[in-house]
C-alpha cells in the first residue's frame, strides 16, 4: 500500500489550499479528486476573495484564470417587476490588492491544483474515496473505488465538499437534511465584453454581482445572484430546501421565473445559454458544524459547513480553513503526534479565526428568517410601495404622501407587528 | 428555455451503472404523497410514471446531492457515480 503523511480528499478550494499550505511543509501530500481533473465537478455562483486567496497563493491575481474583479455590489428585493436596489461601488477595487474576483471553477480550480503540483502535491483524479482506513481505533488512510484502492496516511483532511460522505461514515457529521441546505441552479449565458460593460456601467475588465431577494425566490429563505464574468453571465436562484418542498416550485422554474423578470431580461438580452448547472450550500451554519476533528482526521470547507451565507462567503473561508487544516498536519506530523489531543489545535484555530466567529455571530439568523416567512414575502411589497409612494410627484401634498406611506406599510403590518419584527431582527443578529 | 434542451448543454460521461438506488419502492407507493423528489431535483431525474412508481433518470443526474437531503423519507440511496463518470462541468 502507497503512503503519505497527507492524504486530502476532494480538489476544491479547501483540499487544495490544505494540500498546497502541507506540501510547502515538506509532507508527502496527495489529493484525490473523483473528476477528470480537479474543477469538473465543482460549482459556486462564482465570487473568489482576494484575502483569502493570497494568503494561499501570494499575488495569485498575476496568473490565476479570473474573470472580473468586483468592483460593485448591488444589494436589492423584487417585488413584481418593481426593484428597489442599493449598490456600492469603488473603482479602487479593480487593481491589487482587490476585494473579489469573479471565477468559473473548472477553470480556477485546475489552475489552484496546478499549484498544489508545483508545491509537491501528487493529484490522483478519477477516484472517489469511500471511507476512512482504521487499524483498530486508528484512522491510517482511506479506502477508494479503485481495486487495491486502498492508500495510507498520518493524516487525512475531508475536504468532499457539501455530500460529506466520507465524514458521516466516521461519524463526524450528521446526514444532510432539509433546513440546512439550499440548492442553487445556475446558468452561465455568453454575452460580448462590449455588452456586459456597457450593461453594467463598467470599464473594461471591471465585474459587478447583484444580488436580488424578496420575489426572485418567490419569498423563500434565499437569493437570486447575477455576476459579470469576461465574456459570459453567471446567473442563478438558491433557495433553502426546506421551504422548496413544500411549494409547487422547482428549481429551474424559479431560475427561469427570475429571468423573466423585466430587469433580468434586459441584463440577459441576446445572450445565449451555455451551461446549467446545480448545486448544495450547506447553510446549517454554526449550530451544524460536525466534529473538526479526530485522531488523524480533520474536516474542512463546505463538508465542515464552513459558509457565511448572510454574506455570502463561503471559498474564503474553505481556502482559510483548508491553509490551517494543512498547516496544522504538517506540525503534528513532524512532532509524530496525530491524537485527537494534539490536533485539537486545528478547532482552536478555527475558532480563533474569523470563520467561526462569523458563523458564531450569524447562528441565529437561518431559524430567524425560517420561523418568520413573511419578512421576505412582505417586506418587500411594503418597501417597494412605500418607494413608488415616495417617488411619485402629483397633486398629492408631500405631508400626506408621508402619511400614506405609513398608513399603506401599516395596513401590511401593524405596528406591534412591526415592532415584534424589529426586536425579533435585532435578537436574532447579535 | 426548457429543462431538457438545457440538459443538452451539460457534458456527462455516462455510466453504465446506476449511481442512484430507490431503497424500497413501496415506499414512494404507500408512505408517499407529496413525492418531492419530482420537484425539488434541479434535473427532474425523478419522474411519477404510468406504472405508478418513481422512475430514476440517472444519466441526467447533475450531482448536487438535493435529492437525498430531501427526500422526506429518507429512501434515495445517492452516492456519487464511479471515479471518472457522471458530470463533466465546461465551466463551473
Amino acid at each position: 500500500m502507497e503512503t503519505f503523511d497527507v492524504i486530502i480528499v476532494g480538489g476544491g478550494p479547501a483540499g487544495l489550499s490544505a494540500a498546497i499550505s502541507a506540501a510547502k511543509r515538506g509532507m508527502r501530500t496527495c489529493v484525490i479528486e473523483r473528476g477528470d481533473y480537479p474543477g469538473t465537478k465543482n460549482v459556486m455562483g462564482g465570487v473568489l476573495y482576494t484575502w483569502a486567496t493570497d494568503k494561499v497563493v501570494p499575488e495569485f491575481w498575476l496568473e490565476a484564470p479570473l474573470e472580473r474583479p468586483v468592483i460593485e455590489q448591488r444589494y436589492g428585493i423584487l417585488s413584481g417587476n418593481e426593484i428597489l436596489s442599493v449598490a456600492y461601488r469603488d473603482p479602487d477595487w479593480d487593481h491589487p490588492p482587490y476585494n473579489a474576483h469573479t471565477v468559473l471553477r473548472v477553470k480556477f480550480d485546475r489552475w489552484l491544483a496546478k499549484q498544489a503540483e508545483s508545491a509537491g502535491a501528487m493529484i490522483i483524479t478519477e477516484t472517489v474515496v469511500h471511507d476512512l482506513l482504521y487499524q483498530g481505533q486508528e484512522v491510517v488512510g482511506v479506502r477508494t473505488g479503485r481495486q487495491e484502492g486502498d492508500l495510507g496516511a498520518k493524516i487525512v483532511i475531508l475536504a468532499e465538499g457539501v455530500n460529506n460522505f466520507v465524514a458521516q461514515k466516521a461519524g463526524l457529521a450528521k446526514p444532510l437534511n432539509a433546513e440546512n441546505v439550499a440548492v442553487v441552479v445556475k446558468e452561465i449565458i455568453s454575452l460580448t465584453p462590449e455588452k456586459i460593460e456597457d450593461r453594467f456601467c463598467l470599464e473594461t475588465n471591471q465585474g459587478a454581482t447583484i444580488e436580488l431577494f424578496g420575489e426572485s425566490t418567490q419569498g423563500m429563505l434565499g437569493t437570486a445572484f447575477i455576476y459579470t464574468n469576461k465574456d459570459s453571465i453567471s446567473i442563478g436562484v438558491g433557495v433553502l430546501l426546506h421551504p422548496l418542498i413544500h411549494t409547487k416550485w422547482t428549481p429551474h422554474d424559479l431560475l427561469e421565473a427570475f429571468k423573466a423578470k423585466l430587469y433580468v431580461k434586459r441584463l440577459l438580452q441576446g445572450g445565449e445559454t451555455k451551461e446549467y448547472l446545480a448545486h448544495l450550500i450547506p447553510e446549517g451554519g454554526y449550530n451544524a458544524m460536525p466534529r473538526l476533528y479526530r485522531q488523524g482526521v480533520m474536516v474542512v470547507g463546505d463538508t465542515a459547513m464552513f459558509v457565511n451565507a448572510i454574506h455570502r462567503e463561503g471559498s474564503n473561508l474553505a481556502m482559510t480553513s483548508g491553509k490551517i487544516a494543512g498547516e496544522v498536519a504538517a506540525e503534528a506530523i513532524h512532532a509524530g503526534d496525530v491524537s485527537e489531543a494534539n490536533l485539537r489545535h486545528y478547532e482552536k484555530r478555527v475558532r480563533d479565526s474569523f470563520i467561526i466567529k462569523d458563523l458564531y455571530k450569524f447562528r441565529k439568523t437561518g431559524n430567524f428568517f425560517e420561523e418568520n416567512p413573511h419578512l421576505l414575502k412582505l417586506y418587500p411589497e411594503i418597501a417597494c410601495n412605500a418607494m413608488k409612494v415616495f417617488f411619485t410627484a402629483n397633486e398629492t401634498p408631500k405631508k400626506e404622501v408621508y402619511k400614506n406611506m405609513m398608513k399603506m406599510t401599516f395596513k401590511k403590518r401593524s405596528r406591534s407587528e412591526l415592532t415584534k419584527d424589529i426586536i425579533h431582527a435585532w435578537r436574532a443578529f447579535q | 428555455m426548457k429543462l431538457d434542451d438545457k440538459l443538452y448543454l451539460v457534458r456527462f460521461n455516462t455510466d453504465k451503472q446506476s449511481h442512484i438506488k430507490i431503497t424500497d419502492p413501496e415506499v414512494c407507493v404507500k408512505q408517499c404523497k407529496d413525492r418531492p423528489c419530482t420537484r425539488i431535483c434541479p434535473a427532474h431525474v425523478y419522474d411519477w410514471d404510468e406504472e405508478e412508481r418513481i422512475a430514476v433518470g440517472y444519466e441526467g443526474c447533475l450531482e448536487c446531492g438535493t435529492c437525498r437531503a430531501g427526500c422526506p423519507h429518507g429512501n434515495i440511496e445517492w452516492n456519487y457515480p464511479r471515479g471518472g463518470f457522471g458530470v463533466s462541468w465546461k465551466n463551473g
